[in-house]
């Protein structure tokens, strides 16, 4: 493979398109609600209405708007007809040839949509994830030739340090720092990890983009191999995104054919593989320490840091480990170039934040917004506010590790330094909504419930401290507690925070944090009061003894 | 090599280059309280009382497995450290059913010595009062999961130093226990080669010699001592 | 019992305190205004809870004594078995293994009922202070008295801490 079939076969597939495209969704989100039976409809709809020459139904990635699921897009008419069945394809054919389809349909010029910017979702909803040739036609793969004969590997992370792209996985540490510390890094044999073991509840952007666009995420690992000299890659993704990792083997499969994975990439010297590594559904995997331990076929669970990965990762091996949407950055990035992406966002947080929009809101789904978009923006703008007229009390964002952020912070930019001043953080990208309805207490006990359950066990202020904090949330919630009980937890907490061994310990107590912050009434309304306490109560009530559990 | 030199709670002292915390705080004769810890295996940080303050780094740092590095300045006894050092002990009694009454252990039980040490006279926490079983199907050793709190020094003894490979973690969170081979009774596991060293290992009473009854369970750690100073020094020292 | 190993230290104390309740001493009903209560035992039935709300009450310094006051020790392993716990140890005891006559001891007013779970004393009303072993030896107990009686801070330390 050289530049010219990269070329010929973009021109090649480009020339094939038909006038008319019906897009349909083929992510996890339409899946359900049978968007395949929609897509086989549709093409014997075409064929019987005659039209296969004119019109092509492609199944794609996510359009989005997961909550009117099966979507299906149609071009050049630009219609988005939502909740579609099997039975609507003839309509839907019918009307590509003018009139009105049968169908609903949603305004693509709603703030949902046009408050949108696509450079980790470009693809999504338009190439088809299983066919590389649909890639090439976006592009693809033309970034990691151009790294690969024009550029040193020094100069890769020169320009990854300039666009000033941050980790997306949620802590945002500087991906250009990451690399050339790996690049650094002496040692013969190093690794490029993929880490895709998202398992925030509510978050699902990382599912989407494997689903939607895999090639990207291949050519970022690619080019992140190329620039910190590694030839082995891994992606580690959760066994509970069977579709997720279906696409991707078959991408793996696809580019190793073309020869844009494997021995001499591009007939360079440069050489690459991916493998996949399945989860098996711990939650902890997801630290990187943990999830080397796993890929080398160990017990998951994390390890002290330092030494940090970038200097001895898997198998003792420097190691540069992304995620998902770190990686699918990286082909735009080189495409566009660094400047171009410096200019998107804020002062210290460049590009765009992926976020799955779930809980109490009326449009839920996958956005993309320039980093710097206000909440405000993206919850009642873009997600229409609560359903049924209620109203936003709090929005969630780095599932347990992460805080409710309340209604009257809905100004708050989303980029990481704002989140985190308000006890939160970025995230991964999930974002749940809560309104009036939602109990705050509760929120913490579920997520602190989560952690408990979570937890790997090997560290004793996690593994037994969730254990207490629960039951505490527990003991509150079921008003049980006194004020005594809200000193301890909040003790834990501090405790627990800052004694755990690895992210998981250290933040589990921030769904805690954050709605004792904002929210300490709906807390203390819950306190009963003491009457066994220090002496001065009066004569004691009868009252039977705490139940345990 | 060359020597590093830092203080530890305001006292300079000289350190090889790749000790860790806790290594060169022996030169101090400061006592850092260590559980997960033993001598001769690798550390793992698991117990999180070893942690230390380090002026400019704003993270508590395990003294077992941080390497010293030039002029650190260390503090191993601040009010801080001592309230989550009670904390986690706290946490441990009442993770599990630790009845010192009735332990073949008491009196020469780590987790004991830590408790008093650390002004422990009381758990705050609930004790949770789990069911958890005892394991006594080897014809020479006991397992009371009962008194575990799983700082895998038998684990690391077992892989490290005897290279049998029989013990190791299973489960997650408060659940994980200590299991024999792929989790069967310890009397069915083929690899145990009944060496014995888990059980000189253990720091509670969760693993015992059979027929031992309260307070009776004294370990040796100089035989595994030993057995390391001979295998990494070649030096076949007895300390007795 | 061990209280009673006091020995001679018995009278000295017994020249600086009122003794006004005690399990041996022929009082039904708890006084008010107590300065300091020793309580011993966990809190396993509907008696020890109703006592323990009313010493609390009526005291001013309550310390935990002994490890079953202070853990729950040995009554409290019956928890191990989890739910339904109470039911199930009388069953064992007064049913499954009776020699003869099997049934519950049971007589309103006169055999107290168990409690679901066994707690130790501070799990049930605050404590102010902690005085652990199994049992507290004699020098421990004059220990903690004697600093009460000199008006200092009770507190254990060094080899007077200790459990089991």
């Amino acid at each position: 493979m050289i530049f010219n079939d990269l070329i010929q076969i973009k021109e090649k597939e480009l020339a094939a398109r038909k006038k008319i495209t019906l897009r349909c969704c083929m992510a996890a989100g339409c899946m359900p609600s049978d968007a395949k039976g929609v897509k086989e409809q549709l093409v014997k709809a075409v064929a019987e209405a005659g039209l296969q020459d004119e019109v092509e139904v492609r199944g794609v990635g996510c359009l989005k708007l997961c909550c009117e699921g099966p979507l299906v897009q149609a071009d050049p008419q630009n219609l988005l007809y939502i909740k579609v069945t099997a039975e609507n394809a003839p309509s839907i054919v019918a009307a590509l040839k003018g009139g009105q389809a049968n169908v609903a349909q949603t305004n693509l010029d709603a703030a949902f949509f046009k408050k949108q910017l696509s450079i980790v979702l470009a693809n999504s909803g338009v190439v088809d994830p299983e066919r590389i040739e649909s890639y090439l036609a976006a592009d693809g793969y033309q970034a990691l030739h151009e790294v690969l004969h024009e550029t040193t590997p020094k100069d890769v992370v020169v320009a990854m340090v300039k666009s000033g792209l941050r980790g997306r996985g949620g802590a945002g540490f500087p991906t250009g720092l990451k690399w050339g510390t790996v690049a650094k890094s002496p040692g013969a044999k190093k690794y490029v990890i993929c880490n895709a073991d998202e398992g925030d509840p509510g978050a699902f952007m990382d599912r989407s983009v494997l689903e939607s666009d895999p090639h990207a995420v291949l050519e970022g690992m690619a080019i992140a191999a190329y620039a910190v000299g590694a030839d082995q890659g891994f992606i580690y993704v959760r066994a509970e995104y069977p579709l997720a990792i279906s696409r991707l083997q078959i991408a793996i499969k696809q580019a190793k054919q073309m020869g844009l994975l494997g021995a001499g990439i591009f007939e360079s010297p440069f050489n690459f593989n991916i493998d996949l590594r399945i989860g098996a559904g711990a939650f902890v995997c997801g630290e990187e320490t943990a999830l080397m331990a796993s890929v080398e076929g160990k017990r998951g669970t994390p390890r002290t840091r330092p030494p940090f990965p970038a200097e001895s990762g898997l198998h003792g091996c420097p190691t540069l480990i992304n995620n998902i949407e770190t990686f699918a950055n990286v082909p735009p990035i080189y495409r566009n170039g660094a400047e171009w992406f410096a200019g998107i966002g804020t002062e210290k947080s460049k590009g765009t934040k992926v976020f799955a929009l779930a809980g109490k809101i009326k449009n839920t789904g996958l956005i993309e917004v320039p980093m710097g978009t206000p909440l405000r923006t993206i919850v009642e703008e873009m997600g229409g506010g609560a359903p049924d007229g209620g109203k936003i009390k709090a929005v969630q964002t780095g599932g347990p590790s992460g805080g409710c952020i309340p209604a009257q912070h809905l100004d708050t930019p989303v980029d990481y330094e704002s989140l985190g001043k308000l006890g939160s953080i970025m995230g991964s990208g999930g974002m749940i909504v809560m309104d009036d309805s939602t109990n705050m207490v509760e929120i913490a006990r579920f997520f602190m419930e989560f952690c408990m359950d979570e937890s790997c066990g090997k560290c004793i202020p996690c593994r037994a401290g969730t254990v207490q904090m629960h039951h505490l949330l527990d003991k509150i919630a079921n008003r049980k507690a006194t004020a005594r009980d809200l000193a301890k937890l909040e003790e834990l907490c501090d405790m627990v925070k800052n004694t755990s061994l690895c992210g998981l310990g250290q933040t589990a107590p921030n769904p805690t944090l954050s709605t004792l912050r904002f929210f300490r009434n709906e807390y203390e309304a819950l306190l009963q009061p003491d009457q066994f306490g220090p002496r001065g109560n009066g004569e004691a009530a009868k009252q039977p003894a705490a139940a345990k559990q | 090599m060359a020597a590093k030199t830092l203080t530890i709670d305001g006292k300079q002292i000289s350190a090889e280059e790749g000790a860790t915390i806790l290594q060169a705080s022996e030169e101090a004769s400061v006592k850092i309280p260590t559980l997960c810890h033993l001598d001769g295996v690798y550390d793992v940080g698991a117990c999180r009382l070893c942690l230390v303050e380090v002026t400019g780094v704003p993270k508590l740092l395990p003294a077992c497995t941080t390497k010293v590095a030039e002029g650190m300045d260390i503090k191993t006894d601040s009010e801080r450290l001592r309230k989550y050092r009670r904390m986690i002990l706290e946490l441990l009694f009442a993770e599990r059913n630790h009845v010192c009454a009735v332990c073949v252990s008491n009196g020469h039980c780590e987790l004991q010595m830590l408790a008093y040490s650390n002004g422990m006279d009381h758990v705050r926490y609930e004790y949770t009062f789990p069911k958890w079983s005892l394991d006594t199907t080897h014809n020479l050793f006991g397992m009371d999961h009962n008194r575990c709190v799983l700082c895998t020094r038998c684990v690391r003894v077992c892989w490290h130093i005897e290279a049998a490979g029989t013990k190791n973690v299973a489960g997650r969170g408060g659940k994980s226990r200590i299991i024999t081979d792929l989790n069967m009774p310890w009397g069915e596991a083929d690899s145990c080669t009944s060496c014995g060293k888990c059980v000189q290992a253990c720091p509670t009473g969760a693993l015992f010699h059979k027929g031992s009854t309260v307070g009776e369970m004294e370990r040796d750690r100089s035989k595994l001592e030993f057995i390391v100073t001979a295998r990494e020094k070649q030096q076949w020292i007895s300390a007795d | 019992m061990s209280f009673l190993d006091l020995d001679e230290f018995l009278i000295e104390l017994a020249g600086a305190v009122d003794l006004v309740y005690s399990p041996v001493v022929d009082v039904k009903e708890y006084p008010e205004n107590v300065d300091v209560c020793l309580i011993e035992g966990a809190v396993c039935n509907e008696d020890n809870l109703a006592i323990l709300h009313k010493i609390r009450a009526r005291t001013k310094v309550l310390i935990s004594f002994g490890d079953c006051a202070v853990t729950g020790n040995v009554p409290a392993m019956r928890n191990q078995l989890g739910l339904d716990n109470a039911k199930n140890v009388l069953q064992c005891a007064y049913i499954e293994n009776a020699q003869n006559n099997p049934n519950v001891p049971k007589a309103d007013g006169i055999v107290p009922q168990l409690l679901e779970w066994v707690l130790p004393v501070h799990e049930v009303v605050h404590v102010e202070y902690y005085l652990p072993g199994c049992p507290p030896p004699a020098d421990r107990i004059k220990a903690v008295l004697g600093q009460m009686l000199s008006g200092v801070e009770p507190k254990l330390e060094g080899a007077n801490l200790k459990f089991g």
